[in-house]
């Protein structure tokens, strides 16, 4: 049960192996016990983070998630309830894929599409039944400032996370009433195993700065935050540059 | 389903809320509670945190189930039986007149007598006269398997009975109950009040003379720091009886009026308890009393419930809202309660509502959080890094061999909880026996593992 300061006691990780969601278990794992359920795909990444938090003093159960296998996601998620409810669920799985290649690949950007957008509307609709019936939750859902105002840089990954934010937000709302509240995340350029290689934009933050942002959002039950929060202002002015003069910026 | 939440205003969930009316209600409630997420009684929802809620699940508003059944002014000690919905404020109302008192009251009065039992409330007279499980004869009880019955301190019930003081609600439904009772010959107390420098001016004063008094509780600045750390207005009194009074008030002197000074809006501006004004209420409430004052006579709103005079205060915290910390440590660890002190003072998070009190001997409740030593309670506006504070203290306080207050808390973690009650398993035990299928459930029994 979470507590009045936003502790949780239970988290559920789907995309479990990602940066920021194991920032997220970190941070909370170090205050308190916690039970983690960790869902990702099978493999070596999944075992040592599961190793690594239980380490921290977790407990930790590994369930199987697919993203691109909508047949399984019902059994992900209540595999994921099995053994009691769950305080606090984070939406952090996502593709970032080649930005040239996205909107030139057909397969690639279908890719895209169905693990950044289609699972997590599939997803999000599993989680706020069984959240519903709990009486209690908060979702994390880890969008993007490329949502924002898609931009011809990455706009296929942009499009995908414009449709995400859209359906969390709007999944927010019609869960307000039910006390049970949705996070949405919009971080700018993050430096982690997604980004690596990649130029670091300007104003780039770590997964742990996303992790305490994320943490201070849900004891606030705020619904909307940006990492770092300077970045509200500038996508502010940003959305409404024109057009002409949007497609040639630098960004 | 609809949003219940504690005093503190925060960690809201739902549930549905049943409406009882009678003891066939209740049994019925529990027929058809919803499966899976259990019931919890729920009374006038005073306890800070989430005791009276239940996430997906069933509340049972008990608050309708308020009569006084029948009152017995010839026994020694008086007796009155009513049913558990009845608040200790028109409890202490219809006694008055009898010359009759309650027998423990809590920091309000807006508490119904079955939480009263559930969270076996003390007040400032525990150092002397115990906590609300102690006045209790008997309490009629229903049990997830459908019984009612009735259970004593005495007899071969006594286990269930020590169990539900304090119990938090996860025994069964309390319906009912028996309440010993006291004499008095006036609605007013004699009082007198000291200012105290620091810590270990107000510790010194307490441990000299606090049993001359049946009441004694001191207030204590939580802002200052450094030499002055700790200083404080004690009030300490008894029962005042009518010569004590003037002729005014003796002409009517079991008599009570509850003035009000109005209503904290429903919507109220954020980060108004902020440190500037928790240091400038600190300062004043710290000034505004006597530096020593003898044998004033003081009404009940006056002694007991000064805060009652503005109605729904804890609204001045604003929709982030606030949590209470209340912790006692045995009487040998001054030092790790000095420790506490200074961890609250030096956060950076400001309390005005500070109360430091000696309580007395504990009773068999296996939950019941009085014991011998030092009770010190501090309200904290929601806000980063409190989980940290938080946490800190409780290491303290679980080292030094005490605990934190289930009827005020609102963030233990089950592990903290369980070191910091030994007779949990006894309680357990009981709960396991009693209730089997876990029919009754609460977010603070989840949070807590109360199983």
């Amino acid at each position: 049960m979470i507590d009045a300061l936003g502790t949780p006691q239970s988290l559920l990780l789907l995309g479990g192996t990602s940066d920021i969601a194991l920032a997220i278990a970190r941070r909370y794992g170090r205050e308190r016990e916690l039970r983690i359920i960790l869902a990702a795909r099978p493999n070596e990444r999944r075992r040592a983070a599961a190793q690594e938090l239980t380490e921290m003093g977790c407990t930790v159960t590994e369930v199987d998630f697919e993203a691109r296998d909508y047949a399984s996601h019902a059994e992900t998620i209540d595999q994921a309830f099995f053994e009691g409810d769950i305080d606090v669920a984070v939406v952090a799985f996502g593709l970032l894929g080649d930005a040239e290649r996205a909107w030139t690949d057909p397969d690639l950007a279908l890719e895209l599409a169905e693990v950044n957008f289609t699972a997590p509307v599939h997803l999000g609709v599993l989680l706020a039944a069984r959240m519903r019936m709990q009486g209690h939750g908060r979702i994390v859902a880890l969008s993007s400032v490329a949502g924002e105002r898609v931009r011809r840089s990455n706009f296929v990954y942009g499009a995908t996370k414009a449709g995400f934010d859209g359906f969390f937000l709007g999944l927010g709302d019609a869960l307000r009433d039910l006390d049970i509240s949705v996070l949405v995340v919009r971080p700018g350029f993050v430096m982690s195993k997604m980004t690596t290689g990649l130029e670091p934009a300007p104003m780039a933050v770590t997964p742990e700065d996303v992790a305490d942002a994320v943490v201070a959002g849900v004891r606030d039950r705020r619904d909307l935050i940006w990492v770092p929060p300077t970045l509200r202002a500038v996508m502010s002015g940003l959305r409404h540059v024109p057009r002409p003069v949007f497609r040639r910026l630098p960004i | 389903m609809v949003p219940l939440h504690g005093w503190g205003r925060a960690g809201s969930t739902r549930a549905h809320l049943a409406e009882i009316d009678s003891v066939a209600d209740a049994v019925s409630a529990l027929r058809t509670a919803n499966g899976g997420r259990g019931v919890v009684p729920r009374g006038l929802g005073r306890s800070y945190g989430d005791a009276a809620q239940n996430a997906g699940g069933t509340a049972l508003d008990l608050t309708k189930l308020n009569r006084i059944l029948h009152l017995d002014a010839e026994s020694e000690p008086p007796t009155v039986r009513l049913q558990a919905g009845v608040s200790l404020d028109a409890l202490m109302r219809a006694l008055l007149p009898f010359g009759l008192w309650v027998p423990v009251l809590p920091g309000t009065r807006q508490v119904t007598v079955g939480g009263a039992i559930a969270a076996d409330v003390h007040g400032k007279n525990h150092h002397t006269q115990g906590s609300f499980g102690n006045h209790v004869r008997s309490v009629d009880l229903l049990t997830a398997d459908g019984r009612l019955s009735t259970l004593a301190p005495g007899d071969e019930t006594s286990r269930l009975f020590w169990a539900t003081m304090g119990g938090m609600g996860l025994t069964g439904v309390i319906l009912g109950a028996t309440i010993a009772l006291q004499r008095v010959e006036t609605a007013y107390f004699l009082v007198d009040t000291d200012r105290c420098t620091d810590l270990d001016d107000l510790m010194a004063k307490m441990t000299d003379r606090d049993d001359d008094y049946t009441y004694s509780v001191a207030w204590f600045d939580a802002v200052t720091k450094g030499r002055h750390m700790g200083r404080s207005v004690l009030t300490r009194g008894n029962k005042a009886r009518r010569q004590d009074l003037s002729p005014k008030q003796a002409r009517d002197a079991l008599s009570f009026r509850a003035p009000s000074l109005g209503t904290v809006p429903e919507i109220f501006p954020n980060r108004m308890v902020n440190a500037v004004t928790a240091r400038a209420f600190n300062e004043f409430w710290y000034r505004k009393a006597p530096k020593h004052r003898v044998g004033e006579v003081q009404n009940i709103t006056q002694f007991f419930h000064p805060l009652d005079v503005v109605a729904e205060w804890n609204r001045v915290y604003g929709s982030h809202g606030f949590l209470q910390y209340q912790f006692v440590v045995p009487f040998s660890e001054v030092e790790i309660f000095r420790s506490c002190l200074e961890a609250i003072v030096a956060s950076g998070h400001v309390s005005c509502v500070n109360v430091l009190k000696r309580l007395g001997a504990g009773n068999p409740a296996p939950l019941s959080f009085p014991m011998p030593g030092w009770t010190l309670t501090v309200d904290l506006p929601i806000e980063d890094g409190l989980d940290r504070l938080c946490n800190a203290l409780d290491e303290l306080v679980i080292a030094a061999g005490g605990r934190v207050y289930l009827a005020k808390d609102s963030r233990l973690g089950a592990a903290a909880f369980r070191r910091m009650y030994p007779r949990l398993d006894d309680f357990l035990a009981v709960r396991r026996e009693v209730d089997p299928d876990g029919m009754f459930n609460s977010d603070l029994a989840r949070r807590l593992r109360l199983r």
